[in-house]
């Protein structure tokens, strides 16, 4: 299956495993509750990569402690209007200083990415019937941003290159 | 007034090549009726009962006179030649088709304005004191912290998808003219012990099915720590407001179950850890308001003389003068409300030949700007004295010189039935035929000031529970009936209005209103005004003749 990551279409090589036995190898994803149940076991695990699945009903603050284990979280929207995906994102970013693959699962829309990338998500995970390249091009939706976030540090009226001048559009 | 800059204006116009692509995949089909909602409606666009309703956003209620024109542009375009404003000091239009909404969006990013979050769950138009900068209460114009408000809460990629519409006002003056309580976030500009000015912060104000008064969470916030404290605010809410049950979902259900002190906690711990990482720079601050300094008056102290002449012969000048202008802190100067509550027209509609006119006559009287106030007038905020008498003909003949601002008959009022797909009942033609109580100013004039709300659904559009006297239209059967309030209040006193008892038909609730306002005139005292004589009579009274005959 294709996912997009770091703005490319690629071919994904994670599996996300359920109630079923976890592989001896290849890269898994597990919810908080088979973490929390299995996290010795997990951990010992040598045949590959492991990732959470996170969802807007967890708290993050049961997962800060063991951030280091993982390479990848995968925020589930279980609709696409549930915006707290959006906060989770931005607080792993710069709040947990998560630095692995931080991906949205679940309901959401090509319509989103370009917010959800603003608060840190670099991977996405569509339905087979989305058109990728309508999600990747939604990316670049957007030219300028008025806020800080989790890929800009600071406010347009900070950023040198881009601080806006005065009297420049046309009235 | 703000004036886009090179950023502001590709934002805008990267935000209508977005609604069109997204209005293209909607009617090929890409998008689905339910993906498309909340798309369309952070673009202020709702279906509506016989077409789509549009609504546009002015910032805090201001606009320049090309800004009208364009308005006026999309009227007779787009429209049926007409525009509805609200008492978020936006506009709306009626009529216009799904497809050719991003043009009307397109013609309006070249004007600078836009209908981005005017809908939908997310940070609404920012409004605030149609007095701002002109009043002599004023502590400091709020307007610049409205536009730092408004640029930050624009496209947040953070709170986009809130639990619930968010709506933020700003009050500078100690008056309150902006109904702050009632807002998601209220914030007045307020000086310490030390003198410095800052923001007292409330929350949880809201109206709707469940209309509660917002509570102080912080007496005192430093200009610089504006943004990163909304911030705050709006995670908390993000994350832990609640999302089961669209009527319990606005921030005032959560600060209520959780009580405001764990809740100002919350927000506390959350701004402590962002304080510093999100500051709002005095260079910034000093950049906006440069925006707003005050335009070339010229003070003239001995324009009383020439308008008393006019006055003394012309009672309906007179009468005009009292009713529908307000004070303005340089001498020689007043404000000038444009009533839009014509007896002949619905509460809040103009039409393209009158948005035509008030644009020029902005251009000629009042330095090319106009506002939109929250009770659903316009305001020329700078005329001067010497000027009103021809401005007040002017505005007669166009008839926007009603003289009865601050009256029963400037009753605000959503569209009701008649347009909106929510109403269970009319609300325009009780507002008709309030007007038809009064074919005498004289009597309107005597009652003074009394505010009265109609909305035509428990979504409460028109603030029924906070007007003096609220109508309300509820559906029974099938059949439209109206529940009656009074006593309520959205200024300084806020305060939630009683209901009467029970609900009365349709063809009742004039009389109604008619014996409400004949109980006043028996008991009042002296001066009393309408909201005092409820507060100190109650509604006894009041139900007791209404309901005398039934």
């Amino acid at each position: 299956m294709q996912i997009i990551k770091d703005k490319e279409i690629i071919e994904d090589h994670w599996q996300h495993i359920a109630d079923d036995p976890i592989p001896p190898e290849g890269c898994i994803t597990v919810s908080l509750n088979r973490w929390k149940a299995e996290k010795d076991r997990l951990i010992a695990r040598d045949g590959g990569e492991i990732g959470l699945r996170v969802s807007t009903e967890d708290s993050l603050d049961e997962i800060a402690d063991d951030l280091k284990h993982f390479q990848l979280i995968a925020l589930g929207f279980p609709t696409f209007t549930d915006g707290r995906t959006f906060s989770f994102a931005r607080l792993l970013r710069e709040r947990y200083h998560f630095q692995g693959e931080l991906r949205v699962i679940g309901d959401f829309l090509p319509d989103q990415v370009f917010f959800l990338s603003r608060v840190g998500v670099n991977a996405f995970e569509f339905d087979e019937t989305t058109d990728l390249n309508d999600a990747l091009s939604a990316l670049n939706t957007f030219t300028v941003a008025y806020q800080a976030a989790a890929d800009e540090a600071e406010p347009p009226y900070r950023r040198s290159l881009s601080k806006p001048t005065e009297g420049d559009a046309s009235m | 007034m703000y004036q886009y800059n090179e950023f502001d204006q590709r934002l805008v116009n990267e935000r209508v090549a977005q609604y069109r692509d997204q209005t293209r995949r909607y009617l090929a089909g890409k998008l689905s009726d339910e993906q498309f909602r909340p798309l369309r409606l952070m673009n202020g666009l709702y279906l509506q009962r016989h077409a789509p309703m549009l609504r546009i956003a002015i910032p805090y209620g201001l606009l320049a006179s090309r800004q009208l024109r364009m308005l006026a542009h999309i009227a007779r375009t787009y429209d049926r030649g007409y525009a509805h404003f609200t008492t978020r000091q936006n506009v709306q239009f009626n009529w216009p088709k799904l497809e050719q909404v991003p043009d009307i969006l397109a013609d309006l990013a070249s004007v600078q304005m836009h209908a981005i979050q005017t809908s939908g769950n997310c940070v609404r138009n920012v409004t605030s004191d149609h007095l701002a900068g002109i009043c002599i209460d004023e502590i400091e114009d709020p307007r610049p912290y409205c536009e730092i408000i408004r640029q930050w809460s624009t496209l947040h990629p953070e709170f986009a998808y809130l639990p619930r519409k968010f709506k933020i006002a700003v009050s500078g003056a100690p008056q309150d003219r902006a109904a702050t309580k009632l807002h998601d976030i209220g914030l007045y500009l307020s000086k310490n012990e030390t003198g410095d000015i800052g923001f007292e912060v409330l929350v949880g104000g809201g109206l709707g099915r469940t209309p509660i008064i917002g509570q102080p969470i912080r007496p005192f916030l430093e200009k610089r720590h504006l943004l990163s404290y909304l911030e705050a605010i709006l995670r908390v809410y993000n994350l832990y407001g609640r999302r089961d049950n669209k009527y319990k979902a606005r921030i005032k259900i959560l600060l209520k179950e959780l009580g405001v002190e764990r809740f100002t906690e919350r927000v506390e711990k959350e701004w402590r850890q962002i304080k510093d990482l999100l500051v709002l720079d005095q260079a910034e601050i000093d950049r906006v308001e440069n925006h707003f300094s005050p335009p070339p008056y010229e003070p003239n102290v001995a324009a009383e003389e020439i308008l008393d002449v006019h006055k003394q012969h012309d009672k309906s000048f007179a009468t005009w003068l009292i009713h529908n202008t307000g004070q303005h802190k340089i001498a020689g100067y007043a404000a000038v409300f444009l009533s839009l509550k014509s007896p002949t027209a619905p509460p809040g509609d103009i039409t393209q030949q009158q948005l035509d006119a008030v644009a020029d006559l902005a251009d000629e009287f009042s330095f090319g700007q106009v506002r939109s106030t929250h009770r659903q007038n316009l305001l020329l905020a700078d005329v001067k004295k010497s000027d009103l008498y021809n401005l007040w003909q002017e505005l007669e003949a166009l008839d926007l010189a009603t003289p009865n601002v601050g009256t029963v008959t400037d009753l605000i009022c959503c569209p009701g039935l008649d347009f909106c797909s929510l109403a269970n009942a009319a609300s325009i033609s009780v507002a008709k035929g309030i007007h038809q109580l009064f074919d005498d100013f004289d009597y309107l004039h005597d009652l003074g000031d009394i505010k009265i709300n109609i909305s035509g659904c428990m979504n409460g559009c028109a603030h029924q529970s906070v007007g003096h006297i609220g109508i309300l239209g509820v559906d029974k059967k099938g059949v439209e009936w109206y529940q009656i309030t009074l006593g309520g209040s959205s200024e300084n006193d806020a305060s939630l209005g009683d209901r009467l008892g029970p609900a009365v038909p349709k063809d009742r609730v004039v009389d109604a209103i008619a014996t409400i306002l004949k109980v006043y005139t028996e008991q009042r005292m002296d001066e009393e005004s309408f909201l005092a004589a409820v507060r100190r009579i109650g509604i006894k009274p009041f139900k007791k003749q209404v309901y005398a005959n039934h």
